[in-house]
């Protein structure tokens, strides 16, 4: 075990599937010589050279495309779309052609293509570097959709997106890389003093479809993803209540079985994303978990999100859900 | 291009096609280009420099005498060439046949390829046996060269048990791993920057492999398609860009496609040599893509190729051209009838006679109906049997996931 920020992880990740598969390739804008604008890439095109990690033109359209072309070729590749907010270019070629080739080709081809890219708010983004648009890829059959919130989930999670022979949308909370965020922008702790800072330097995996039980109690069921689960912690321990909080990692498909057992467990349950609420994937995870806990259910699901509007600028405190509204929603579960 | 013509509109142009329902089409009688009017440059030392004439102009190999002439003149045996003749007849007989299916209920949709049957074949006959190809809808022909039974086809367009893309997609949209045919995607254009990655990858494997593919002079306005000049010009990888000019996007004609110079010059622009060809030439097409082929084994990457050609039929069974252009429009077509063209030169150089013809052609009109009727043994489309409703489920992840599962439990299917 070394201590790693989620670069480091990340990129660790990458160097290993670049030794163990000389399949893998990397590319992306700003990936190759300057190992990309957060990092995740560096020195990855010296040691492994320029045919495996590139630059590639500024057209996110034409990087899945050649990714989807790739695959079907026989190489593994991992395309960086450099913010998810400008991954709508890619998004015909992403939802139309990557997530159904399998499936209308009758199984003849399939491209096992893992697109990373940095979501999320909390760096003073604004519109366009700040967004969450997970759920726009939930919605798309064909896709697993994977969003890590440390630096060992990060490593193991990416480890298994790559490795998956279905396409991946790996979501990198960017406000996350190099520290955990508790919802307090004046705090920039580093993951140096964090236990999921330690990550072993040797290989290994987190399967896909696996939530993480990041803290166990009784009073309600928290559940949240990549950054928000930072935020979430904070806001069970200033609430003074014992939660179970779930960080689910992979959205696509979510771990049935541990977010099933903790709410029939608790009764209670919150979910928290910093995306929009409207159609966001909450609102699929209340509705699943209503039908399958109605009955040990004793309030009704909350969720605190992102509002229904653009992300703003300097107001981004405002916007994101913050442990004072997450509190104030567990302790509104326990007055039923 | 310079003889585009547009409507007098203000505040902005507004392109129009050169005729319209009730005028009387004319394109002129002959092309003015011949097929002595441009060299063949060495596929070994060509840069885009090199073909700026043939970018604007217009390669030919069979004149209007039905005689082979010129630099472009490929190294192609008549038996090669009765034997694209035959594929292409067979393409025309095949759809044909599917028409009459659709027409009489038995078939949701169809696309021929009519007017266009060169296109796929002659380019496909230039190919390796390895290369890979990355068709639109307009290029199923190219299965016939590589060898696919009629029966499988019939299958799909059926949407039966047989059906190798298990009813999930609509007719004509094919797959055929066996033959190196990438699966078609009714969304246009997508293909051709996914072939520039499918060509990189055999680049980066160190194969002596190409990979060719279309898209139509309507869909040449997408992203994708810029996106693949430009990403096959940065990075030079083995691939064939067809533009296939011709002339219809369903109803919109190419004079409203673009206002530039031709679809070739294009390729200009990103340093990619482009080559405008007579589509209806089988001669030409074929070797202009042995050309574009031999520039892939001197490793000198992609090409860039106008099509230029006529859609002489439909662009599908649900469309009508009658309403947006004259019936007869095909007749006067410079570049005259694929098939008939081929049957000319090959009858004329006393390699082909009208009675051989004849005779293929009701041979392959027997196999057409016979696989027709063997196909329909699988399946039809108003009484099945279909493929079992859990395909819907299946091959969507390379395993079924829980929550499909439950969806199809809960189907009970």
């Amino acid at each position: 075990m070394v201590k790693m920020n989620m670069i480091a992880a990340l990129n660790s990740a990458l160097e290993h599937q670049l030794e163990r598969d000389e399949n893998v390739v990397i590319f992306g804008e700003d990936v190759g010589y300057f190992g990309g604008v957060f990092r995740v890439t560096a020195g990855l095109q010296n040691k492994f050279g320029a045919h495996r990690v590139f630059d590639s033109p500024l057209a996110e359209g034409g990087i899945a495309a050649i990714a989807m072309g790739m695959g079907i070729n026989g190489l593994r590749p991992v395309a960086e779309i450099q913010f998810a907010d400008y991954i709508f270019p890619a998004y015909d070629q992403i939802v139309n052609e990557i997530a159904k080739l399998r499936h209308r080709s009758g199984g003849e081809f399939s491209t096992p293509v893992t697109f990373r890219t940095p979501a999320g708010g909390g760096i003073k983004g604004g519109h366009h570097h700040s967004q969450s648009p997970e759920s726009q890829f939930t919605h798309t059959p064909g896709l697993k959709v994977v969003y890590c919130s440390n630096p060992y989930n990060a490593k193991g999670l990416l480890t298994s997106a790559i490795e998956s022979n279905d396409p991946v949308i790996f979501f990198e909370p960017k406000r996350c890389y190099r520290g955990p965020f508790y919802g307090d922008p004046h705090k920039v702790p580093t993951w140096n003093s964090h236990p999921d800072g330690e990550v072993p330097e040797e290989y290994y995996s987190i399967p896909l479809e696996q939530a993480r039980v990041v803290m166990e109690g009784s009073d309600c069921t928290v559940i949240s993803w990549g950054a928000m689960v930072h935020v979430a912690e904070q806001a069970i321990k200033n609430s003074g209540l014992n939660c179970d909080l779930i960080d689910l990692q992979t959205l696509v498909p979510w771990d049935r079985d541990t977010v099933v057992n903790s709410v029939k467990k608790t009764g209670r349950c919150v979910i928290v994303h910093e995306a929009p609420k409207t159609s966001g994937f909450g609102a699929e995870m209340s509705a699943s978990i209503q039908e399958r806990c109605f009955y040990h259910l004793e309030a009704p699901i909350i969720r605190v999100t992102g509002w229904d509007t653009p992300f703003p600028h300097t107001t981004e405190w405002d916007y994101l859900p913050s442990p004072e509204r997450i509190a104030d929603a567990i302790r509104k579960t326990q007055e039923e | 291009m310079s003889d585009r013509k547009t409507a007098v509109t203000t505040p902005y142009t507004i392109g129009t096609a050169p005729f319209r329902p009730g005028d009387e089409a004319d394109f002129g009688g002959k092309f003015k280009e011949q097929p002595e009017d441009l060299n063949r440059p060495d596929p070994a030392k060509c840069s885009a420099d090199d073909t700026i004439k043939h970018a604007s102009g217009l390669v030919r190999v069979l004149n209007d005498d039905n005689e082979a002439k010129g630099e472009w003149i490929p190294d192609i045996s008549a038996e090669q060439l009765i034997q694209g003749l035959e594929y292409m007849m067979r393409l025309r007989i095949f759809d044909d046949r599917m028409l009459k299916m659709q027409r009489t209920g038995k078939l949701s949709f169809y696309m021929r390829s009519f007017g266009e049957e060169a296109v796929a074949i002659a380019q496909t006959m230039a190919l390796e046996d390895n290369d890979w190809i990355f068709p639109s809808y307009r290029q199923p022909g190219a299965q016939f060269v590589r060898g696919r039974d009629m029966v499988s086809m019939i299958c799909h367009c059926i949407g039966n048990t047989e059906d190798n893309v298990k009813g999930r997609q609509m007719p004509v949209h094919y797959t055929w791993k066996e033959g190196r045919f990438i699966s078609i995607s009714s969304p246009v254009g997508t293909q051709f920057s996914q072939a520039v990655g499918v060509a990189m990858a055999s680049a980066y494997k160190g194969l002596d492999e190409a990979c060719i593919t279309w898209l139509g002079d309507g869909t040449s306005a997408q992203g994708d398609y810029h996106y693949a000049l430009n990403f096959a010009s940065t990075f030079k990888p083995p691939v064939i860009l067809n533009v296939v000019n011709n002339q219809w996007a369903i109803s919109t004609h190419q004079n409203l496609a673009t206002g530039g110079r031709t679809f070739a010059e294009r390729g200009l622009a990103y340093d990619i040599p482009s080559i405008r060809v007579d589509g209806n030439d089988f001669l030409a097409l074929y070797s202009v893509t042995k050309w574009a082929r031999d520039r892939v084994s001197a490793g000198l990457g992609p090409t860039h190729i106008e099509v230029y050609t006529y859609r002489a039929g439909a662009h599908s069974s649900s469309d009508d051209p009658s309403a947006y252009r004259p019936d007869d429009e095909f007749k006067c077509w410079p570049g005259g009838d694929p098939v008939d063209r081929l049957k000319q030169y090959l009858i004329k150089s006393g390699n082909w006679d009208e009675k051989n013809h004849k005779k293929l052609e009701k041979k392959i009109d027997d196999e057409v109906m016979t696989a027709y009727k063997a196909a329909c043994e699988f399946g039809d489309l108003a009484s099945g049997p279909y493929p079992p409703a859990s395909t819907i489920f299946t091959e969507v992840y390379e395993t079924v996931p829980w929550h499909v599962q439950e969806q199809r439990e809960e189907l009970g299917k």
